[in-house]
């Protein structure tokens, strides 16, 4: 009986020793989710001391759980602002980004086969509910050729708050002055037209269902489900269908001008092949661990995701990152101490 | 004799203390009980309390004034509730419009006039339906109820009530309405359930009097059973309206989720429950977090309210039938 006693007692220090060794917890953002979860399981196959358990709760979820300090670190679709770092003081955050998304604009009109050019005015007006036929002037004057018919426009948004949102929303922000002054950019606007569907399934359900309907919904989705998808004018003033490739573009080409921290937005990046409505996604790691061993599982993983981990994002659909921002992130892993 | 009776006395009781009771599971069952009894005040307790506190930052900004602001803008940190109490109060209506008479006809079928071979297997299929979780129903609204609402029931009411303001207006086929209706399909089992169980219970006494007075099988029916059990049928109508102003995950999928006052019902509408839903996990900003608690809050003095009615309504009618 005493033997068994010690036994057991052993054995549940023993498997506590072990989970507290290895278990790092992460928590946020739900679009990289899928390449987070075959990272961390990759990873663990690798090495197998080091089991990452990830919690797509979303970036919200993630910032606050971050905040609260009931994870290692987060995960979020919008770098936190300011005010949201500040209330850490434990440890400052530091920005990781690890993949890239794009949101795509989705539509069903009766008649129309072809893929349709949207200027970022034009998306502006849509969504904002100024442009409310198919057949208008400026619709039009993005489609040369193309026979728009003479119907209103059903606008759908996200109804859940979502990066998605935030992505698209900071794209309108940012080529229309309108759109800035009276809506903004963030995870949830107040829309002034339109239906809202959960999910990226419940827009893109809403689409195909809603004759002469309009929504966005991210790359990924779309590609994976075979949606039909406009191009989008970018600020080189070429029509772009969002792709893999465009969208490590777009990065590139905002790489020379971001800023150290890496809190910054990709939308309407200069370049020819640029997709204008991407975005990065980050991992928010904090600057400080008191647990020695999981600050080096960190820091190991972060450069594996860098550099093996960027080869097989391509195949879930998500743009790896440019070279030019690996090697900036690859001098902050230093800054984890 | 007197000494037999006193050896033959029984124990007396006061000899058993509270600790032999304890022991014969008496008193056991007593404390379990009353435990089991105080954690539901002490959960709704809670839940007031957490509520009042998470939603402090908002209830300061705010005030009272939030139960009667319609905008609803997260990224200008403007919050106000009236277009989801508006919302919530609305499609939970119409689906006792809907629920309420279709439930109560099936109950009497099925308790007074099917055989009662088919009463079990209708009443069996009615409790597999009541537990059919709510995003079920929320995939049969999307993949039927909305083309139907789009294509067929929204043009026929606009074209035959389209005067009136409250068929007008561009059909989605998602909007007030469409929630309204699966709402009354997601209730309606438990007014059939507990109306046909309040109706079985009627004293066979009371049919038999009727009968003998010369009733007809309906007037008996309707006039000596119904009457009697309307405690239980107003009740089983109470407790599928706290369901359907508590429903989320249906709702949202058909709701079209835009918090605007609009006066049709086949325009898209948004509930409490549906945007806390929505924006809870992705709500960063203290004051749209406060603002979502806070609507959680206001969601629960809702329910209070209408249930402090229901309890009224039942007394006033069990105080007139009694004069009666």
């Amino acid at each position: 009986m005493k033997n068994l006693v010690i036994a057991v007692g052993a054995a549940l220090t023993l498997s506590a020793g072990v989970l507290q060794a290895s278990d790092l917890n992460a928590a946020g953002a739900t679009f990289p989710a899928p390449i987070y979860q075959k990272w961390f399981q990759d990873y663990k196959a690798r090495n197998s001391s080091v089991q990452i358990n990830y919690q797509s709760i979303g970036s919200g979820g993630g910032i606050r759980q971050l905040t609260a300090g009931t994870v290692d670190f987060g995960a979020s679709d919008a770098p936190m602002s300011d005010d949201q770092m500040s209330k850490i003081t434990r440890f400052k955050v530091l920005h990781f980004p690890t993949v890239l998304g794009a949101v795509v604009p989705a539509y069903n009109i009766s008649g129309v086969s072809q893929d349709l050019k949207f200027s970022g005015e034009t998306l502006a007006g849509i969504f904002m509910g100024t442009i409310t036929k198919w057949n208008d002037g400026r619709i039009a004057k993005d489609n040369p050729g193309v026979k728009l018919p003479a119907s209103d426009i059903t606008v759908i948004h996200r109804s859940d708050g979502s990066g998605t949102t935030f992505v698209f929303t900071d794209y309108l922000s940012k080529v229309s002055p309108e759109w800035k002054s009276k809506l903004g950019a963030n995870t949830a606007v107040n829309w002034p037209v339109g239906l809202g569907g959960k999910g990226n399934e419940g827009v893109s359900g809403l689409v195909k269902q809603t004759p002469n309907s309009i929504g966005y919904v991210e790359l990924v989705y779309a590609a994976q489900n075979n949606m039909a998808f406009g191009a989008v004018k970018n600020a080189a003033g070429v029509y772009v269908k969002a792709s893999t490739a465009g969208v490590t573009a777009a990065a590139a080409g905002a790489a020379r001008t971001m800023p150290a921290d890496f809190r910054v937005s990709i939308v309407d990046a200069p370049g020819k092949g640029a997709y204008p409505i991407s975005s990065f996604t980050w991992l928010l790691i904090p600057t400080h661990f008191d647990d020695a061993s999981k600050r080096d599982d960190v820091k190991n993983f972060l450069k594996w995701m860098l550099a093996d981990g960027q080869k097989n994002v391509e195949a879930l659909h998500y743009a790896p990152l440019p070279k030019q921002v690996v090697a900036k992130e690859m001098s902050q892993i230093n800054l984890i101490r | 004799m007197a000494a037999s009776a006193t050896v033959s006395a029984p124990r007396a009781p006061e000899g058993r203390t509270f600790f032999t009771r304890l022991r014969a599971g008496e008193e056991t069952a007593y404390l379990f009980c009353l435990l089991t009894a105080c954690s539901i005040l002490l959960v709704t307790a809670y839940l007031i309390f957490q509520l009042w506190i998470q939603s402090s930052v908002a209830r300061r900004q705010f005030g009272l004034g939030f139960l009667w602001t319609t905008i609803w803008d997260p990224n200008l940190g403007h919050f106000g509730a009236l277009p989801f109490i508006y919302g919530t109060l609305v499609t939970s209506l119409l689906a006792l419009i809907i629920a309420a008479p279709l439930g109560l006809g099936a109950a009497i079928y099925l308790s007074e006039m099917a055989p009662p071979k088919w009463s079990n297997v209708f009443t069996f299929l009615i409790e597999l339906l009541a537990a059919v979780p709510s995003v079920i129903y929320g995939l049969l609204a999307i993949f039927t109820l909305v083309p139907l609402v789009r294509s067929v029931i929204g043009p026929a009411l606009e074209h035959t009530f389209g005067f009136l303001p409250l068929f007008k207006g561009p059909i989605y086929g998602v909007g007030v309405l469409t929630a309204g209706m699966i709402l009354a399909i997601m209730t309606f089992p438990y007014i059939i359930s507990i109306s046909r169980e309040s109706l079985m219970s009627v004293p066979r006494e009371q049919r038999e009097a009727a009968l003998a007075l010369g009733a007809t099988k309906w007037e008996a029916t309707w006039d000596a059973v119904v009457p009697f059990a309307r405690l239980g049928i107003l009740g089983s109508i109470f407790l599928s309206l706290a369901r359907a102003l508590g429903e989320t995950m249906a709702v949202t999928m058909v709701i079209g989720n835009d918090p605007k006052i609009r006066a049709s019902l086949l325009a898209p509408g948004y509930t409490i429950a549906s945007v806390i839903a929505n924006e809870f996990t992705e709500a960063t900003e203290d004051i749209h977090l406060a603002s979502l608690v806070l609507l959680g809050l206001v969601l629960f003095l809702i329910t209070i309210i209408l249930n402090a009615g229901a309890r009224l309504l039942i007394l006033a009618t069990t105080k007139a039938g009694m004069k009666k």
